[in-house]
């Protein structure tokens, strides 16, 4: 049984449709990277997928959340606010500003455990505060300080505390790293695969930073302009892409290419809701037939497979 | 010293005025010697104010008592008044702009938010005129004016204070809710709300635990400038209710040319506006961690 299963899901403001038809699994304890540039529907997946997608963009299709018995799209605000911090945690981008400016960090982290009774007393959940601090590893007396005391990266380090601290089925990170300095970048990776590995909670892992991903997840996702174009484990498709887009990807983070120009995808990703018909990439592909304005079909398996007419290391490619 | 000079140089001798349009050249000049405004300006400036610094507010032109008791005696009428008022004030800006914030896009968020621009636009003493005619004329539920002391009658003083509060505090609420409406929109785009719904916080209890204390940052300011504007507001609305607060006061002086006096409750005024402003900015500094420097 997955701890998540979304199934054709999509997102739309008015008339605009932002993600199409995302299917997404994510086992027990397993570790999925979600990859794309900016807009390409990742961080929509994720906001749809814990219910707060912001009030005028609307989801549909189906998300479900093993040991929750009804689907979390379309549910009431009551049911989904018992799951959140529960059995569904997020980590967001931005550490500067997701933590209550004039909320002691103690107080912010025993929250989440007293919303959800996970421990019975106010001092209990403080001494689960202080032990959550200790595993990001920051000293216990930042539980009396206040977020602009902090730096970024223990920020960060805080909202991973908060994050972790009611031991959910599934942790959902969006570019947790993106916004913090290189130097940090590292060691809160690391707190979050121990967080995870030491709970055996799945993670959901959005980047646009493929080497993040080769380094955090097992199993990764490529979105591009709203959709899953290839998946499989990560050794695969960093290695054999399929996917004409993937390839330009990895192609355009090879830093062993030393001395030469910078690969680069032609082109720009162009404003939601302007992506072409069919094969969304069909405009900035070198390989794009007139075959690509209708939608390419899934090839392979639920978890690895891709959607491309004109696939790489294809034999008539 | 603007509010001295300005006061000297306004026309109309205060010793005429007390004696009357028929008294000699001789009365004014030997009631002038009196008052001591016979003094240079510089002189009569500096004895002002060395009165003011030792608690001691002068001596009316007109009836020749004391002015700090009768100053202090009004204070407290307008005290009360103005806090009243500004409860009124608060209670209802609070909810109303939270609520105008959270549906801003809802049929009701849009109802309140005309409702509150109409009152705006009412000044006070229009609002306290309508207040007098629907709820004391026609309906005569309560007083339509006049002031007892609490310690008096107790009943009678609240009955007579629910409309000039009433008048003052509608108005201010109106202004302070558009206020309140901005500042909970602002936090409701935070991304520390969302944190706190991503914890599994609903959306009022999150607004309220993690909302409030942010959103109280710039509506305190507000609070602090608009207890002036209630000052000047007690002034015309004390003139409809006939209470006998620092603003009758202010105006009786005013058409008595009793300059000293009118400058003690000025200076009153200004006094209880910058401690206002003191008290807002230790406010601040309790909303707001940020503030705080040095201490952990």
């Amino acid at each position: 049984m997955n701890v998540l299963e979304v199934a054709g899901l999509n997102v739309s403001v008015r008339d605009t449709t932002l993600v199409s038809d995302v299917d997404l699994t994510v086992g027990p304890g397993e570790r999925v990277g979600l990859i794309g540039e900016s807009g390409s529907g990742k961080s929509l997946t994720a906001l749809s997928i814990l219910g707060l997608l912001p009030e005028d963009v609307v989801p549909s299709g189906s998300v479900r959340l093993s040991g929750v018995d009804h689907d979390l799209i379309g549910a009431d605000e009551r049911a989904l606010s018992r799951i959140r911090g529960r059995d569904l945690a997020m980590v967001f981008q931005e550490p500067m500003t997701a933590l209550n400016p004039t909320m002691r960090i103690g107080d912010q982290i025993a929250e989440t455990m007293l919303i959800h009774h996970t421990h019975p007393t106010r001092s209990a959940a403080r001494a689960a505060a202080a032990d959550l601090l200790d595993r990001v590893q920051l000293p216990a007396d930042l539980l009396r300080a206040y977020p602009h005391q902090l730096s970024g990266g223990q920020r960060q380090r805080v909202v991973l505390a908060i994050a972790l601290s009611n031991d959910p089925a599934l942790l959902i990170c969006d570019e947790p790293t993106t916004a913090l300095d290189v130097t940090v970048q590292a060691l809160v990776l690391d707190l979050i695969v121990q967080g995870v590995v030491a709970r055996s909670s799945a993670l959901l892992f959005i980047t646009h930073d493929l080497a993040v991903v080769a380094t955090v997840c097992e199993r990764v996702l490529v979105m591009y302009g709203g959709r899953v174009v290839e998946s499989g484990p990560v050794h695969e498709v960093f290695t054999n892409p399929r996917h004409r887009y993937t390839q330009g990807l990895l192609a355009a983070s090879n830093l062993e290419a030393a001395g030469s120009r910078l690969t680069t995808i032609p082109g720009t990703v162009p404003a939601a809701g302007h992506f072409p018909s069919g094969c969304v990439f069909r405009n900035r592909c070198a390989h794009a037939t007139d075959l690509c304005a209708t939608t390419p079909a899934w090839s392979g398996t639920s978890t690895t497979g891709y959607a491309c007419h004109h696939p790489a290391g294809a034999p008539h490619a | 010293m603007l509010v001295f000079g300005f006061l000297a140089v306004l026309p109309g001798d205060p010793a005429r005025v007390a004696l009357g349009v028929n008294a000699s050249d001789e009365a004014v000049a030997e009631l002038r010697r009196q008052f001591g405004l016979d003094r240079s300006l510089p002189v009569q400036y500096v004895d002002w104010l060395g009165g003011l610094l030792r608690g001691d507010l002068g001596t009316s032109y007109v009836s020749k008592a004391a002015i700090g008791p009768q100053v202090f005696d009004r204070l407290q009428v307008t005290l009360i008044l103005v806090v009243a008022a500004m409860a009124i004030a608060l209670v209802l800006a609070v909810p109303a702009g939270t609520v105008m914030a959270a549906r801003h896009r809802r049929l009701s968020g849009v109802a309140l938010s005309a409702l509150s621009q109409v009152g705006v636009a009412v000044p006070a003493f229009l609002a306290g005129i309508l207040l007098i005619m629907v709820f004391a004329v026609k309906l005569g539920w309560l007083p339509a004016n006049g002031w007892t002391p609490p310690a008096q009658d107790p009943a009678m003083f609240l009955r007579q204070l629910v409309l000039p509060a009433l008048s003052l505090g509608l108005v201010q609420g109106a202004v302070l809710t558009r206020y309140v409406r901005s500042a909970v929109l602002d936090v409701l785009r935070e991304d520390y709300l969302r944190t706190a719904r991503a914890k599994g916080l609903r959306p009022f209890p999150a607004l309220w635990r993690h909302g409030l204390r942010n959103a109280a940052v710039p509506v305190v300011t507000v609070l602090g400038l608009q207890l002036a504007t209630l000052l000047i507001g007690a002034v015309v609305v004390e003139r409809v209710f006939v209470i006998p607060g620092l603003g009758s006061l202010l105006l009786d002086g005013v058409s008595q040319r009793d300059l000293i006096l009118v400058q003690d409750v000025v200076m009153v005024l200004v006094v209880a506006v910058l401690l206002v402003n003191f008290l807002v900015d230790l406010l601040y500094v309790a909303l707001d961690p940020r503030l705080r420097t040095g201490t952990r």
